[in-house]
């Protein structure tokens, strides 16, 4: 699965620079659950090929349920497989999943507080070619308003199958974005996942990136160019996103001069907004949001979306010299 | 009160027949009182249900008030979840809880919320209330029960305006493709919803023609007639390999002559002085 990272490709120094998409690893991450334990049912709407699904649909056939083009229905029969006891994994691209599927996934999934796991594929610009209607820039957003709701955004393949595992002995509502495109192995192998609680990287003096997604890769290279410049920089890896790691946010504010969030989501709703309406309120802190700036996506190649849309290291990295002059 | 189990009896005796008539009778009679009390609902679509509510929790559902969550029970959504009174009233005749509570209908700190709360109410499967989600969540319950091997149905009833949510029809593919025989679905076709007539609003007939062309068995039966619900009930546990659909044809506001068929006791709970005469009526 994993595969060398062509030059060019936003990659830390100091990694591994093995690269692999979270949504192969929640294919794998479900045929291991699948072998572990009876209950874990999983349903896709048409995808299962490129949500990976199909992996889990293969092993375990009377186990899996191909509702077709159907994502209201696909959010509705999964309450009703939890509601006779078993553990439904629900799947499609993000911006079906919590777009077309929003109120089904209000008034049922969460208003009963049903354990239902939604893991969505295709999530951000790095969808690619296929353009704005398959971007989901506002899942995040929508997900996270609704009570009852976890919201999980794995940086890497390792995190992924631990989110997935971590979800499965979670009871309630669970919301885990990943994405399509390859991305480079961060985490370290020591590394153990916990719904709400960050991973530091490192801490920084000058200024600390909360990111997510994608995005903590790129934040780590960021922080090694501006290190060399002589700018401290930390980087949090943000992965739930709600519940929020409060603690570790009062942390970094307290610590540095600045924070800023990374994120491969509009910066209205997402992670910028999470932590700024904690900080607002609790650690005033100076708040730079990175991320899509309130437009949609368009075609093009995921590294091409990213230098398009600044979500470079680079681009980062500038940012956050601007802010701190 | 484990009720009649898997022997349902495809006639009923004139004294059975008597009981679930009385019971239905009564069943509008406190849907009646509770919406007073609240000062708000929905009256019409409540009575029009009664009757098939009354067949289903006091006939035909396995069903256990002392626990609701017995595992091998029938289940029941209520896929119109507006018409949240009839299933309070059934659910307190049947003994889930006391009914006094009625009286609290839609008041703060009730458990009777203005739509069904599973997390409120023992006795509500699921929380209803946005029109068109339930069959979906039916179709996973049945499915789910298939894979356990359990004997347990899974009945779901829907309003025949809640038949043009889109979702319904996604559900009514999935029930077919998967083949889900433990499902029976019911529709109140009293042909009304907020904004009027369906046939004005937006057309649903040939509704039978529908659901036969997504590949249900379909039953045509008067929705007010408690021996055709009985048999239409008995029917649809006989039918194999696909899901069984009824649609029953009721009158909006069924039971009190100056309710019936009026479009604006889709929403409206009676006053003191309306509820007096409809209770008269009804004990007649």
């Amino acid at each position: 699965m994993a595969e060398r990272v062509h030059p060019g490709k936003a990659v830390p120094s100091g990694t591994t620079k093995k690269a692999t998409a979270t949504r192969d690893a929640y294919g794998e991450a479900l045929l291991e659950l699948g072998r572990q334990r009876n209950d874990i049912v999983v349903l896709d709407a048409d995808l299962s090929g490129s949500t990976k699904t199909g992996k889990f649909a293969k092993a375990f056939p009377d186990r899996f349920f191909n509702v077709g083009i159907s994502e209201q229905d696909l959010i509705g029969t999964a309450c009703g497989l939890s509601l006779t006891g078993k553990l439904p994994f629900a799947s499609t691209f993000a911006v079906f999943e919590t777009g077309r599927a929003w109120e089904q996934i209000r008034q049922t999934v969460c208003y009963s507080n049903l354990n239902v796991k939604l893991v969505a594929t295709h999530s951000g610009i790095t969808v690619g070619e296929d353009g704005a209607s398959h971007q989901s820039l506002e899942d995040i957003a929508l997900m996270r308003v609704l009570p009852n709701m976890t919201v999980i955004v794995p940086a890497d393949a390792h995190e992924t199958k631990q989110a997935i595992h971590a979800a499965a002995d979670y009871n309630g509502p669970v919301y885990v974005r990943l994405g399509r495109a390859k991305v480079p192995h961060v985490m370290p192998d020591q590394y153990t996942f916990q719904i709400g609680k960050s991973f530091s990287f490192h801490s920084g003096t000058d200024a600390t990136v909360v990111a997510m997604g994608i995005m903590v890769s790129v934040a780590l290279e960021a922080a090694t160019k501006l290190s060399a410049e002589g700018i401290d920089v930390g980087v949090i890896n943000m992965s739930t996103i709600k519940p929020l790691d409060n603690e570790a946010l009062l942390k970094a504010s307290s610590s540095c001069r600045l924070i800023v969030t990374a994120e491969e989501h509009s910066i209205i709703g997402g992670l910028g907004s999470a932590v700024s309406e904690f900080l607002s309120e609790n650690n005033p802190t100076r708040i730079l949001r990175t991320g899509i700036r309130d437009v949609f996506g368009c075609s093009g190649s995921p590294d091409e979306l990213l230098n398009l849309y600044g979500l470079t290291a680079d681009n980062l990295a500038l940012s956050i010299k601007e802010a701190l002059a | 009160m484990r009720a009649t189990g898997n022997h349902v009896k495809t006639e009923l005796s004139a004294k059975d027949l008597a009981g679930l008539s009385k019971k239905a009778r009564k069943l509008r009679m406190e849907i009646l009182t509770m919406l007073t009390h609240a000062g708000s609902g929905h009256t019409g679509g409540s009575l029009s249900a009664a009757d098939i509510l009354t067949v289903l929790y006091f006939h035909t559902l396995r069903h256990d008030p002392a626990n609701p969550q017995w595992r091998e029970r029938d289940r029941f959504i209520l896929s119109k979840g507006h018409a949240a009174p009839v299933l309070y009233a059934a659910l307190a005749l049947s003994g889930y809880f006391d009914r006094e509570i009625l009286k609290t209908l839609r008041k703060i700190g009730s458990p009777l919320q203005g739509h069904p709360c599973s997390c409120k109410l023992p006795g509500i499967e699921i929380s209803t209330g946005s029109l068109g989600q339930g069959l979906s969540i039916a179709n996973g319950m049945a499915m789910g029960i298939k894979m356990d091997g359990l004997p347990s149905r899974v009945y779901c009833l829907l309003g025949d305006g809640e038949i043009q949510e889109g979702q319904v029809w996604e559900a009514a593919m999935t029930a077919a493709h998967y083949r889900l025989d433990n499902l029976c679905a019911i529709i109140d076709n009293n042909g009304l919803q907020i904004d009027g007539h369906c046939c004005d609003v937006m057309h649903i007939e040939p509704v039978v023609d529908k659901w036969k062309a997504f590949g249900w068995n379909v039953m045509d039966i008067d929705g007010h007639d408690i021996a055709a619900i009985v048999d239409a009930f008995h029917k649809a546990k006989t039918l194999k390999g696909k899901p069984a659909m009824i649609v029953a044809r009721t009158v909006k506001g069924k039971g009190v002559s100056f309710f019936e068929g009026k479009v604006e006791y889709h929403g409206l709970a009676p006053t003191p002085d309306e509820l007096s005469l409809a209770l008269k009526e009804l004990q007649k």
